[in-house]
């Protein structure tokens, strides 16, 4: 069976780096793999989405409505904007941050209120303040790794996997700091 | 040993093992990456050109005098190009040379959707499309093999999905990387009249022996499970049809392009009860097949516009329904591309927008001053064109539309198409003001160095082009530097350059708030004294915005560039560390 996971946020935060940690650990446990990014105009502060599909044989590298096994967001809009890809008894990890997107700062447009509320009578949700985390970690720019941590405990594959995969994706300098923000994930 | 591979990472690693010696490219999302891979090979000479047209014939110059070369670009780089391209056909190679194009279907990051696959016909150069990674490094060696074979530049066609998805690449040793030897052949490489009048005739039987060629090589491949239905596909759609319909039907997954094989074709379609041509946009295997007389289904039953998903095709070849959606029974605001907080850019914009100017857009990150609230572009059509379509809208309605109206074009930009434009202004006595958007990097595609930056693409430290002599060169004569986040500043010396007579230019120069030289420090905060004025909000910051009728700044959003702080008409903001 191939399992189907998307990254989903706003550019710049991080998700680029979040699915090739994740497309590297699960090669370690002898999968095919394929990962699909977007990179160009829309990485700038926009909408963006990776999909991370693995198994015996993958055909597709993107992801089609209703078929997410899981969903990870990075913000709780994009998490809204993403259910409709999430399977009916699919986990949608959701960070409550919320990033106001260029038409609600204009005013041509309002946040939508108590989205996790209504995510949560929706899918399985799974939520939390990654980027308080990510502070309590030393550096608000490893909500990416927090975000990881949670998927890991989500995941079937064991812990040590994830982190001999971080070791080799994360610059040595910022290692110590992102393994701290995926333990908090993790120990969620 | 396997290893996960971007597909244009995995063009990279197939030119290294083909033995290239010389990558020569522009960038162009979703192209940009294969020749920043190149770069982590240091057997091959790469180089970012200052356009297309110049990396192809740097390629072809060095096919030429011997070397395997390949050059990369994204589908309107290709358009750029097409002038040598065209002719490199009919003179063929000396050592392998292949060009590699990506399209956008789905416009992820572009201007248009036009389908690249057209060119291979039109120019007569055989096309190869890979569907995976493992494809990608395998169908690059096979294309600098067909091209030493056959005497031929190859297209490699990716395409977004393709280029941007990682999957599995079996890694294999360096060969063929020696030159061939160098000859003068002026018959085959000197294309006038008499040679290549000549030349096309190889041409010609060359198509017909590519032909036999792709009807025999197992790059396009059949794989027979239900014969009720067919699937004539290739690239993305054979990934997409076979998720979608698995063993419930039969597939010919054409890798080669152009040209087609079309006894391969009419055998597959004799096999199956029903075929369907699945391809993105255009039909062009289909209107072969159906030049073949042969009776197959194509865009009637799926689209020429945007990207193909496996549902759609499931839905369309099995009448599937497409379950309902499980979604939020509310509009969500959409979340378009911004330009970046610190960006350079901004100050410009909302001095232009501020003297309500035409403004001639060009292609770049900058092109996102056409949303609002900046919302300043009124054009923007391809690179360079800001420049010579604001001399065509001035020549049209004259002097005083001129004194309100200004192209706006980045550096990189301007090196690639900006310069003849400029050239064209002067020499027929126009009186546009250009704005040279500085920033001094290549910034949309990933930052990237140009004639411009001083650096080349390995970072080695190079002549700098100065722009100032150069615009002065041409005969530009009134040429001015001016900080676009000196707001007052910044609209005086605009004020004052639309007003002449005259060609002007305008260098805003500041760098990309992304370089990592570039560190602006601390916050900025929203004093008491904050009349609540909102001129602030004009400068569509994706750290400022309006909670509960206040003005906010977000600190995890700001990265203290002070911009805000300079346009504050009560000195309501300042810096905090």
């Amino acid at each position: 069976m191939t399992k189907s996971i998307m990254i989903v946020g706003v550019g710049g935060q991080g998700t680029l780096l979040a699915s090739r940690i994740l497309g590297n650990t699960v090669i370690r446990e002898g999968y095919d793999v394929k990962v699909s990014e977007v990179h160009g105009m829309s990485q700038r502060g926009g909408s963006v989405v990776t999909y991370v599909k693995y198994g015996e044989k993958v055909y597709s590298p993107t992801i089609d409505k209703g078929e997410a096994d899981l969903i990870l967001a990075f913000e709780i809009l994009e998490a809204a904007r993403a259910l409709p890809f999430l399977k009916n008894d699919g986990t949608m990890i959701a960070n409550t941050q919320e990033i106001n997107p260029m038409p609600v700062i204009t005013g041509a447009a309002k946040y939508p209120e108590n989205l996790a509320d209504k995510l949560d009578k929706q899918s399985k949700l799974v939520k939390l303040d990654a980027l308080s985390l990510a502070r309590e970690a030393g550096n608000i720019k490893t909500v990416n790794v927090v975000l990881i941590g949670v998927l890991a405990k989500n995941s079937e594959i064991p812990y040590e996997k994830w982190i001999e995969s971080l070791k080799e994706t994360v610059p040595e300098k910022l290692l110590d700091v992102n393994l701290k923000a995926f333990d908090l994930g993790y120990n969620l | 040993m396997k290893k996960l591979l971007l597909g244009n990472a995995a063009v990279a690693r197939g030119a290294y093992e083909a033995g290239v010696r010389v990558v020569a490219s522009y960038p162009g999302t979703p192209s940009t990456e294969i020749t920043e891979n190149i770069v982590k090979y240091d057997e091959i000479y790469a180089e970012w050109s200052p356009n297309e047209k110049v990396a192809a014939e740097v390629a072809i110059g060095a096919s030429i005098a011997g070397a395997r070369s390949m050059s990369c670009m994204k589908h309107v780089g290709l358009n750029v190009m097409a002038d040598p391209v065209f002719t490199s056909c009919y003179t063929g190679v000396n050592a392998g040379l292949v060009f590699c194009v990506a399209d956008d279907p789905g416009m992820h990051s572009s201007q248009n959707e036009q389908d690249s696959r057209h060119y291979a016909k039109a120019a007569k150069i055989p096309m190869l499309e890979p569907s995976d990674s493992g494809e990608c490094k395998e169908f690059t060696k096979l294309a600098f093999e067909i091209s030493e074979k056959f005497d031929t530049p190859v297209f490699l066609r990716l395409s977004t999905r393709i280029s941007h998805s990682q999957s599995l690449v079996e890694l294999c040793d360096r060969q063929n990387d020696e030159l061939k030897p160098y000859e003068k052949n002026a018959p085959k490489y000197v294309m006038m009249p008499g040679n290549a009048i000549k030349r096309h005739v190889d041409v010609e039987n060359r198509l017909l022996a590519l032909k036999e060629f792709s009807e025999n090589s197992d790059i396009n491949t059949e794989e027979i499970n239900s014969t009720d239905i067919g699937i004539i596909c290739g690239g993305t759609t054979y990934l997409y049809a076979h998720e979608a319909l698995g063993d419930k039907a039969s597939y010919l997954k054409i890798g080669m392009v152009y040209p087609l094989p079309d006894k391969k074709i009419i055998d597959f379609a004799k096999k199956c009860k029903k075929v369907y041509v699945c391809e993105e946009l255009d039909p062009i295997i289909e209107t072969q097949c159906k030049a073949l007389g042969l009776d197959v289904i194509g865009k009637e039953a799926f689209t020429l516009l945007g990207e193909y998903t496996p549902s759609m095709i499931k839905s369309a070849v099995l009448g599937e329904k497409i379950p309902k959606e499980n979604a939020l029974l509310e509009p969500l605001p959409a979340r378009p591309p911004v330009m970046c907080a610190g960006c350079p850019h901004r100050g410009a914009y909302f001095v232009l927008k501020k003297l309500g100017l035409t403004v001639s857009g060009d292609i770049g990150c900058y092109t996102l001053g056409a949303v609002p609230p900046l919302a300043s572009i009124d054009t923007t059509i391809c690179m360079g064109a800001s420049v010579s379509a604001a001399h065509g809208m001035a020549k049209a309605r004259g002097s005083e539309f001129n004194k309100k109206l200004v192209s706006v074009i980045g550096d990189s930009t301007f090196m690639h198409s900006g310069i003849t434009g400029l050239t064209d202004i002067v020499y027929n006595k126009g009186a546009n003001t250009v704005i040279i958007l500085d920033n001094s990097i290549t910034g949309m595609t990933g930052h990237q160095d140009n004639p411009t930056t001083g650096y080349t693409i390995r970072g080695e430290e190079t002549k700098q082009v100065n722009l100032i002599s150069l615009c002065k060169a041409l005969g530009v004569e009134h040429v001015v530097v001016a900080d676009p986040f000196d707001v007052k500043e910044f609209e005086r010396v605009v004020k004052e350059e639309v007003n002449r007579d005259e060609p002007s230019v305008i260098i805003s120069q500041r760098p990309c708030a992304l370089l990592k030289r570039v560190k602006y420090t601390g916050h900025c905060k929203i004093g008491d004294n904050c009349k609540n004025c909102k001129m602030c909000m004009k400068l569509g910051c994706p750290a400022i915005s309006v909670k509960d009728d206040k003005v906010v700044i977000d600190n995890t959003q700001c990265n203290g560039c002070g911009l805000c702080v300079n346009v504050c008409p009560f000195g309501a903001i300042s810096k905090e560390d």
